[in-house]
C-alpha cells in the first residue's frame, strides 16, 4: 500500500532487483480482502442471500483463482428450498457457478394433489463477467464494480410445470449488476437489472401461455459493514407474475459473519411472498460458504 | 436602487460566499483532522505504522519486499505520510508513486496483505472499524498506482 512507494525512498543500496529471485504468486492466492467476494446467493453466484452482485465469488485476485461451495436453506410456511453448489472465481474477472436446488413442498404437497414432499428439482449453471471497476480500489470515484451475467436452469419436472401452466421446463436469465462500496461509510450498495421468464426462480418453471416474454426485474441490496467480518442489510428482488398465482416480490433482512476467507455464516429473515396459492411463505434463510 | 446600494448588495454579497466558502472549508478540514485524531494524532499514526511495518516483516506474503530497507526510516516517511493524507499537520512532499514503486513488481495480493497487516495494527490498538474504513477508504486508491496494471 503506501509502505511500497515509499520503500525506494528508504532504500539503503541501489536497486538490486536483478539478482532477487522472483516472488511465487499461488494460484489459490486467497488475496481479496475478507469480505469482498461476497457470499453466495440462492442460485450459487457471488453476491447477497436473494440479490446477484457483480463481485467475482471467492478470494483470489486478479493473479489468481477462488473456490467456494455453498449450502443454503430456506425454511418457509408451507416449503423448502434447499441450495448447494460451487463456484469459481477466475482472475476476479470470470465466475462460473453451479447450484442444484431442491423445493420441497412438504406437508402442502398433499393438499396441492402432487403428494405428500413432493420435489422440483432444478439445476442452475451460472457465468459472470466482470466489465469494470473495482469494489474496493475505487474509492475516490463514483464508477462501480459492473458485471453482466447469465443463469442457465433446467427443472426436472416438466409435465408438472406444463399441467400448472408454463411454457419451458428450463430457461436463460441475462442481467447486469453494479455494486458499490462506500468504504469511508461502511456503507455497500448493489443493483442488478435481470431480463427473466422464470417463475419462482424457476422452480414453477419458465414463462406461460398468457406471458412468455422476457420481462426486466430489479434486485437491490444495501449492506452495513459493522466491522470487516460482519455486515447486516437488506435486499429486494422483483419477480414476473407469468402464471397468473399472484406471484410477489422477495425481500430478506441478513447478518453474514466471515469466519476467515475459508468461511462465512449468513443468516436471514426471508419473505417470497405468496407461492403456488400459498400466501405469506415467510421463513428463515441459512446459508454456509467454505471456500479456498 | 441606486448605484451605491447595488454597489453595496454586491460587497455584501460576495463577503456572504466569502463566509459560505470559509465555514465550508473549515468543516472539511476539521473532518479531516478528526479522522487524525481518532487515529490518536501524531503519536497514535506513528504506533499504527510501527505496528503495521513489523506484522508486513513478519508475514511470509510480503516480507521479501522489505529487504535492504532502512526500517525506522520508512516507519517515519510513512507515518509522516499517513498524517498528511488524512489532514494532519504534516507536510509531506509526495513523490510520485509510480516512479517510486518502480521495479517491485507488486500484485493486488502484495497490497491487500499489507491492508490486512494494518488493520491488524489498528485491531491491536483498539481502533474503531469505522475509524479504520475511514483511513482505508483514503487509502484504497493508492492501488491504481502502485500495483501493476
Amino acid at each position: 500500500m503506501l509502505a511500497f512507494p515509499v520503500i525506494a525512498v528508504a532504500q539503503e543500496t541501489p536497486d538490486s532487483s536483478s539478482d532477487e529471485p522472483e516472488r511465487v504468486h499461488p494460484l489459490f492466492d486467497e488475496g481479496k480482502l475478507l469480505a469482498t467476494g461476497g457470499v453466495s446467493e440462492v442460485e450459487g453466484a457471488g453476491g447477497g442471500g436473494l440479490a446477484t452482485w457483480a463481485v467475482i465469488g471467492g478470494y483470489g485476485t486478479n493473479d489468481g483463482i477462488g473456490v467456494t461451495v455453498h449450502e443454503t436453506f430456506i425454511g418457509l410456511r408451507s416449503f423448502s428450498l434447499n441450495s448447494v453448489g460451487v463456484a469459481a472465481g477466475l482472475y476476479d474477472r470470470v465466475e462460473l457457478s453451479y447450484a442444484h436446488q431442491t423445493f420441497d413442498t412438504g406437508n402442502t404437497g398433499a393438499a396441492l394433489g402432487l403428494g405428500k414432499n413432493f420435489k422440483f428439482d432444478e439445476d442452475v449453471y451460472g457465468a459472470k463477467v466482470r466489465l469494470f471497476g473495482t469494489l474496493v480500489y475505487d474509492q475516490s470515484s463514483w464508477v462501480p464494480q459492473t458485471a453482466v451475467g447469465l443463469q442457465y436452469r433446467v427443472n426436472d419436472r416438466p409435465d408438472i410445470l406444463h399441467a400448472v401452466g408454463a411454457k419451458d421446463a428450463d430457461g436463460v436469465d441475462f442481467y447486469a449488476a453494479a455494486t458499490k462500496l462506500f468504504l469511508s461509510e461502511s456503507v455497500l450498495a448493489s443493483t442488478t437489472l435481470r431480463f427473466t421468464r422464470a417463475n419462482q426462480f424457476g422452480i414453477l418453471g419458465f414463462g406461460s401461455a398468457a406471458h412468455d416474454g422476457y420481462q426486466p426485474q430489479f434486485e437491490g441490496s444495501l449492506a452495513y459493514l459493522i466491522s470487516k467480518r460482519f455486515t447486516v442489510g437488506v435486499e429486494y428482488r422483483t419477480k414476473p407474475d407469468n402464471l397468473g398465482f399472484s406471484e410477489q416480490n422477495a425481500y430478506d433482512l441478513f447478518a453474514a459473519y466471515f469466519l476467515n476467507k475459508h468461511a462465512s455464516v449468513t443468516l436471514a429473515y426471508v419473505d417470497l411472498g405468496t407461492i403456488a396459492t400459498r400466501r405469506d411463505q415467510d421463513g428463515v434463510f441459512a446459508s454456509l460458504q467454505l471456500g479456498i | 436602487m441606486g448605484g451605491a446600494g447595488t454597489a453595496r448588495m454586491i460587497r455584501q454579497m460576495a463577503l456572504l460566499v466569502a463566509a459560505v466558502a470559509f465555514l465550508g472549508f473549515g468543516a472539511s478540514a476539521r473532518a479531516q483532522s478528526a479522522l487524525y485524531d481518532d487515529l490518536g494524532g501524531k503519536d497514535g499514526m506513528a504506533a499504527i505504522v510501527g505496528g503495521m511495518v513489523d506484522n508486513a516483516l513478519a508475514d511470509d506474503r510480503i516480507k521479501a519486499v522489505f529487504d535492504n530497507i532502512n526500517i525506522p526510516r520508512l516507519k517515519g516517511l510513512l507515518a509522516q505520510h499517513l498524517c498528511a493524507l488524512v489532514g494532519g499537520p504534516c507536510a509531506y512532499n509526495r513523490r510520485s508513486m509510480k516512479d517510486t514503486h518502480a521495479g517491485l513488481d507488486l500484485h493486488d495480493a502484495d497490497f491487500n496483505a499489507l491492508v490486512e497487516d494494518l488493520e491488524a495494527s489498528m485491531d491491536a490498538r483498539d481502533i474503531p472499524w469505522a475509524t479504520q474504513a475511514k483511513l482505508l477508504a483514503i487509502l484504497a486508491p493508492i492501488e491504481h498506482e502502485v500495483v501493476k496494471q
